[in-house]
């Protein structure tokens, strides 16, 4: 140790912060094209670039029943043929111009991104419209993509984690609710998903009056707007019907679950239940709690699981914000032998939470962090598109990034604690650990108090 | 476009780099270490990267947690990474914090040691198996990134070694190691530290001179042994692992140019040509045409030392054999190597790489992160300007000089995972029966 003697003199003390800088999230401007189509516009001209990211409403929330996968399989044929080009053709129209399209579907929406740079933007925004007015989908792609989503499904029953996501949502909500299957589907209902099945889906969700253009960077509001007129003022079709409800019933009782993996060196444990919708009126009290709880690397989670027991990489806690009530859920992964025990610590600090009202030292830990990482969030043209897009999904208000520090800020300790009790619900617990049965399983009854139901591979694709 | 860089060296031997943009109100900081798992002595794989854990335990006035704590009070973002020939840290703070994120790198730079402790080495030794175990060991396929620079290195090659470390080298880290680590690799002159984003130069000039000045400079540290190998592995290699997956898939190294020499862009753009975006060569011709893969992509590790290696990695779709898989990616390989790459194809790959490298100059955090690189391996920061210049230059011509030397099947190293039970190849009865509910 003689060779590192610490320098003189000692170091400098601890400095304190400077005047912070004022911020804006930036301004945007809004739009209604007569056919009922929104442009949300947000001039950034920092550098020559600009991401668009076209809305539509055809999240798998909307999809019919049985064809459970519809709409990100429809989402992802946009780009293998349309106007007359097949996938090939259409892949090196948008990489000749410097850029890459992503087609996908979640559980709200669809979406069509891309960034490029600003001198491309007429040409991309050209072929993004041929991606959602004249899709082809052709049967060739129809079962290339379906091929390719059972090729993960079946990849996926190797990979712990995607299994225990997987089977932790499955545990979670009704058989009957939309959310207890994946938003793409699982085998059966992918393997009967037909061409007929994405037309129809298409047809009838594709619209613009259900579509908005999003575009972030560095363009004027009337350069995107010419270019929407031009290419989208033509598109007919009248508004969609809302999704269907129903999407979200969750379990109303405990449960502990172990999918097989045996000699597994490690278990991925889930517990949680059914959270609550984005657009909750206590989401800024429930999203601090969370971060307290487990959101931030200093949570009492993490520390706890982490940092004070060595048992883990990482361990966190999260609300999936969808329109509907969405999983709350602590994941970690944990050496074998300390599943039982690490499971416990787990329901110990969800007590915790919901007994006492935090200190006001971890409130602001948590508030001041949200508060002044705000701007670095923003940073990237594709991160305002994301932001923005946000914004259309759950219909908020114009001013929700102007007053969303300050709406942290006013959360308090009270606040915290009320939305623990209304929002953590250990009665309700679902906790499901992709393992070794025979080290984890008793330990792990004995941590919840019940039985821990066991279940194999070839049984586990069951909805609780 | 150009982002503006200053530099000064404080007599330490500390390299500093600024880059101002005043359009947001934060600030990055990002500190290069020129050490990695390269650095490590027989016995202490995956050292490098545990002693990067423990410089988030505190210094001599940073209690342990603390580290963390106070960025994230601050509203900042923070992390750090270690690779075979270098660590980082780094953390993206509103710009009125700067001087704090300054004092916390220093504080670990000058006064770590007073602060370690066996109880928080033997936590962080927990952690990294853990860490292990997550991202290698109970992954499928996550052995690869162990396993193909073993087969692709010589078995004395700093870079054989596994990054993560073996369990028994994990356990044998004691605190003495950490003391002679830090005082040989975690010193002013083997380090850079760039600034980036909104600040005031000369203040941030005295902030660096107040916080950094007095830590004093390093003895040195041993040289890495000749890391320079033949161009092509003279004949080709092959290990097949039977692992808990159920598709195969192939990694396959080819050594090529080092990172920064005018051959590497060549190089790298052979790569993209082959496997970046779904509109390259193996995507086209695997996935969408013969249908004999689910995905396909290559990409170069950009090593600045020694030799790189292009990573041509195709997974398997169900129905596909071993052995089919094989032979569809040898066989693009094949193509390539007979009859080279057009002007056209090299005119797209570049396109796509200048718009990925203008949007990677967005963000505060990746700028600073390759100012500090491009220091560290070649001292001239001035380079992260010249990217898109060093790509606009390369012909089909210099491209194809790289594919005649390297893309024959002598300079191919396969690293193919297998389901391990049974038969290869899940059937499609197999999936029918398990997805059923």
């Amino acid at each position: 140790m003689s060779a590192s003697a610490s320098p003189t003199p000692a170091p400098a003390p601890r400095p304190e912060p400077a005047a912070p800088r004022s911020y804006h999230f930036p301004r945007f401007e809004r739009r209604t094209l007569p056919n009922g189509m929104q442009l949300v516009v947000a001039p950034v001209d920092k550098l020559p670039l600009a991401t668009v990211i076209a809305v539509v409403d055809a999240g798998a929330s909307a999809e019919p029943a049985g064809k459970e996968g519809v709409a990100a399989l429809t989402a992802r044929l946009l780009p293998e043929g349309a106007a007359g080009l097949d996938g090939v053709a259409l892949t090196d129209r948008f990489e000749r111009i410097g850029t890459t399209v992503e087609a996908h579907a979640d559980w709200d929406v669809a979406a069509v991104s891309l960034t490029v740079l600003t001198k491309q933007l007429p040409d991309a925004l050209a072929l993004v419209r041929d991606l959602l007015r004249a899709p082809e989908f052709p049967d060739r792609e129809v079962g290339r993509l379906k091929e390719e989503r059972l090729a993960e499904l079946l990849q996926q029953r190797a990979e712990p984690r995607g299994l225990a996501d997987e089977q932790f949502s499955r545990a979670l909500y009704q058989p009957a609710a939309r959310y207890a299957l994946p938003a793409d589907g699982d085998a059966a209902s992918v393997r009967g998903l037909t061409r007929d099945d994405v037309r129809d889906f298409y047809s009838a969700r594709y619209r613009p009056a259900a579509t908005t253009l999003v575009i972030a960077g560095d363009v004027t509001m009337a350069q995107a707007s010419a270019l929407a007129d031009d290419l989208f003022g033509n598109w007919t079709g009248a508004r969609p019907p809302a999704a269907a409800q129903g999407i979200d019933a969750g379990q109303p009782d405990r449960l502990t679950r172990v999918v097989a993996k045996a000699d597994a060196p490690q278990s991925e444990i889930r517990i949680g239940h059914v959270g609550l919708p984005r657009r909750a009126p206590d989401y800024f009290d429930a999203m601090v709690m969370n971060a307290v709880l487990g959101g931030l690397f200093s949570s009492r989670i993490n520390l706890n699981l982490r940092e004070a027991h060595g048992y883990t990489y990482g361990a966190f806690s999260g609300f999936e914000w969808r329109r509907g009530a969405g999983p709350f859920v602590v994941s970690t992964a944990v050496k074998s032998d300390v599943t039982a025990a690490a499971a416990q610590e787990i329901l110990n600090e969800i007590d915790r939470m919901r007994r006492e009202e935090i200190a006001e030292d971890e409130l602001t830990l948590a508030t001041s962090y949200l508060d002044g990482v705000f701007p670095i969030r923003y940073e990237t043209t594709s991160a305002i598109a994301a932001a923005l897009a946000n914004l259309v999904i759950h219909e908020l208000p114009d001013d929700y990034y102007d007053r969303y520090r300050e709406r942290v800020r006013a959360v308090t300790t009270q606040g915290v604690l009320r939305a623990a009790q209304a929002h953590l619900h250990p009665d309700r617990l679902r906790i499901v650990v992709v393992g070794d049965p025979a080290i984890i399983a008793e330990p792990l009854g004995k941590v919840a108090g019940m039985t821990t139901e066991v279940v194999t591979p070839d049984r586990m694709e069951k909805p609780a | 476009m150009r982002i503006p860089i200053e530099t000064f060296t404080l007599p330490n031997g500390l390299r500093v780099i600024l880059s101002e943009d005043h359009t947001a109100p934060l600030v990055a900081v990002n500190l290069w270490y020129h050490v990695g798992s390269a650095n490590e002595r027989r016995g202490r794989t995956g050292f490098a990267h545990l002693f990067e854990h423990m410089l988030f335990q505190g210094s001599a006035n940073v209690a342990a947690n603390e580290h963390f704590e106070l960025v994230q009070r601050a509203g900042g973002t923070l992390n750090g990474s270690t690779w075979l020939d270098r660590t980082n840290y780094f953390e993206t703070v509103p710009s009125n914090q700067l001087e704090l994120a300054l004092w916390l790198e220093a504080n670990r730079m000058g006064w770590l040691l007073p602060a370690m402790t066996q109880q928080k080495l033997d936590t962080q030794r927990d952690v990294v198996q853990n860490e292990r175990r997550w991202s290698m060991d109970n992954q499928p396929y996550g052995t690869w990134w162990e396993r193909l620079p073993a087969l692709a290195y010589p078995i004395d090659h700093p870079f054989h070694h596994s990054l993560i470390g073996s369990m028994a080298d994990l356990d044998a880290a004691s605190l003495d190691d950490i003391a002679h680590f830090f005082a040989t690799y975690y010193t002013p002159d083997n380090a850079v530290l760039t600034i980036a984003g909104d600040f005031d130069r000369d203040e941030a000039r005295s902030m660096v001179e107040r916080h950094f000045g007095a830590i004093p400079r390093g003895a040195g540290k041993p040289p890495l042994p000749d890391m320079s190998v033949p161009p092509t592995f003279g004949g080709p290699l092959r290990e097949v692992v039977a692992d808990d997956v159920m598709l195969p898939r192939l990694f396959l190294a080819l050594r090529s140019p080092v990172f920064g020499s005018d051959e590497y862009y060549a190089a790298s753009v052979a790569g993209a040509i082959l496997g970046m975006k779904k509109g390259s060569r193996l995507y086209r011709a695997l996935v969408r045409e013969q249908q004999v893969a689910a995905e396909a992509q290559a990409y170069t590790y950009d090593l600045a030392k020694g030799s790189d290696l292009l990573v041509v990695d195709v997974t398997a779709r169900p129905e596909t054999s071993v052995e089919r898989l094989e032979e569809a990616v040898h066989a693009e390989l094949d193509r390539m190597a007979a009859d080279g790459v057009t002007s056209d194809e090299v005119s797209r790959v570049v396109t796509l790489i200048e718009t990925e490298l203008v949007a990677s100059l967005q963000s505060a955090s990746e700028r600073a992160d390759k100012l500090s690189m491009f220091a560290t391996y070649f001292g001239d920061p001035e380079l992260v300007n010249q990217q898109g210049d060093r790509y606009r230059t390369v012909t089909a011509e210099r491209v194809n000089l790289f594919v005649r030397e390297r893309l024959g099947r002598e300079n191919r190293a396969s690293l193919l995972y297998v389901p391990r039970d049974g038969d290869a190849e899940p059937t499609q009865s197999d999936l029918a029966m398990a997805e059923t509910p």
